[in-house]
């Protein structure tokens, strides 16, 4: 079976094209081959949530996902989800509510927040903090982050009110 | 740690990965959804000399009905079954085990077809399967065969599954009007693998007795495991408290959990009996609930 495998992916709607090591995920593919440093490298057993980035439109953790698997697939990270302006409000209310401390899980944080805004609207304290179960903080601030997420649902529906 | 130095392969029909297989020899695993083995990789618990990734053959995809049995292909992802209106429909057990599993974005990724491979004993869905009485179907070069889930499950981490055959799909008589389905588990974490749980698939008479009963407990043993007395202390009598009751307490004999990092063999019996009486509880109607 071979070593290595070329792969042609969008990343962030760039089209990439790679001759890729068959061993890395794909952390270690944006930040090593791309220089995307957004997705934290951490715990590199899907328990942590550091590296959550979209897949095809779903979030997924980035370390357990093979890169060589990724042929024709379309990645997001932060950087893109930055750039698109999609969670411009969202970091806005991070930054707030200080729900950044070391920023080490924040990209994660952010990347699986996005969800509850599209998909989850009117999601609860409770139904908040149970979509972000799968990410640490560990300067444990979950308390401020949740405040974020709130902030940026309610201040979404009352501009959908207005309009 | 990083992944150990392995061949990567896809696979796109069961031909080819029949023909794959064959070349490369017993030490290369079948990469599903990934989000148990690659883990795994990190851990070196397993060093396959190659993964041959599945996720695209269209053959093992796809839910559907025929007649009283819904099929639901080995690559459905958990997400999926929470979602699926047919899972929802004619087996509510897994669309309601789908958000107790691991986290949104594993089961993003994450397939019942791994899950039932692996065999963890404080997973979720093999209970589910066992509990459901469903079918296993196997797939390989020489054909399909089925196995009872209750036979496909053989102990700790371990299945049925002989080398060079892989889980094809699932098959689950449908629910009826008399079916009662449902699952709870204690966590630390929120998605985090059960201390304890239970799936638990009943059929109750238009009279209010209880006509079968599955209570398949997890993460108390080392496997999905069947408490045939507390079931068979429930068939025949009305679902009351005091058939409630008398499951709990003949659970002592059913279960012979060993203790683990949660606690030891007594809590995790606790554990079982009081979930035991949250879920058949469920099952009453609100008026006998609040009693």
């Amino acid at each position: 079976m071979n070593r290595r495998i070329d792969i042609t992916l969008t990343v962030n709607g760039e089209r990439v094209s790679r001759s890729v090591d068959t061993r890395i995920h794909l952390i270690d593919f944006l930040r090593g081959e791309l220089g995307l440093t957004g997705a934290h490298t951490a715990c590199e057993h899907g328990v942590c949530g550091a590296c959550t980035v979209r897949v095809d439109g779903d979030a997924v953790r980035g370390c357990l996902v093979l890169a060589a698997s990724l042929d024709g697939a379309a990645v997001e990270t932060i950087e893109g989800l930055s750039d698109s302006g999609e969670i411009r409000d969202l970091q806005e209310a991070f930054v707030a509510r200080n729900a950044a401390q070391c920023g080490y899980c924040t990209p994660g944080m952010l990347v699986t927040a996005a969800d509850i805004l599209t998909q989850a609207p009117n999601a609860s304290r409770e139904e908040i903090r149970e979509h972000i179960s799968g990410n640490y903080c560990r300067c444990t601030g979950y308390q401020a982050i949740v405040d974020a997420v709130e902030d940026t649902l309610t201040a979404r529906r009352t501009r959908e009110a207005v309009r | 740690m990083k992944w150990p130095a392995m061949g990567y392969a896809r696979v796109d029909s069961l031909d080819e990965l029949w023909r794959a297989l064959d070349a490369a020899g017993p030490e290369a695993q079948i990469l599903a959804g990934g989000q148990s083995l690659l883990a795994t990789l990190s851990f070196r618990l397993s060093e396959p000399s190659g993964l041959f990734d599945i996720t695209r053959i269209a053959a093992l995809r796809g839910v559907s009905v025929s007649g009283s049995t819904l099929r639901i292909g080995a690559l459905t992802r958990h997400a999926e079954l929470g979602s699926d209106p047919l899972v929802a429909a004619h087996a509510p057990l897994l669309a309601k085990a789908a958000p107790l599993i691991a986290h949104p974005a594993i089961r993003n990724r994450g397939t019942i077809g791994g899950s039932l491979a692996l065999a963890d004993p404080a997973a979720e869905l093999p209970a589910c399967v066992v509990a459901l009485d469903a079918t296993i179907v196997i797939a390989s070069k020489g054909g399909e065969r089925r196995v009872p889930a209750a036979d496909f499950f053989q102990g700790l981490f371990s299945t049925d599954l002989q080398p060079g055959e892989i889980i094809a799909a699932v098959e689950v008589p449908v629910a009826t009007a008399a079916s009662r389905q449902t699952i709870v588990e204690v966590t630390r974490r929120s998605g985090d693998y059960a201390m304890a749980g239970l799936a638990a698939v009943l059929s109750v008479q238009a009279n209010g007795q209880v006509e079968t009963a599955r209570l398949v407990y997890f993460g108390v043993g080392s496997g999905a495991e069947i408490a045939g007395g507390a079931s068979a202390a429930l068939v025949g009598r009305p679902l009351d408290d005091a058939s409630i009751a008398a499951a709990q307490a003949a659970l002592t004999d059913d279960l012979d959990p060993p203790g683990d990092l949660h606690g030891g063999p007594e809590l995790k019996r606790h554990l079982a009996r009081v979930l035991t009486g949250r879920a058949l509880s469920s099952f009453l109607a609100p008026a006998e609930q609040a009693a």
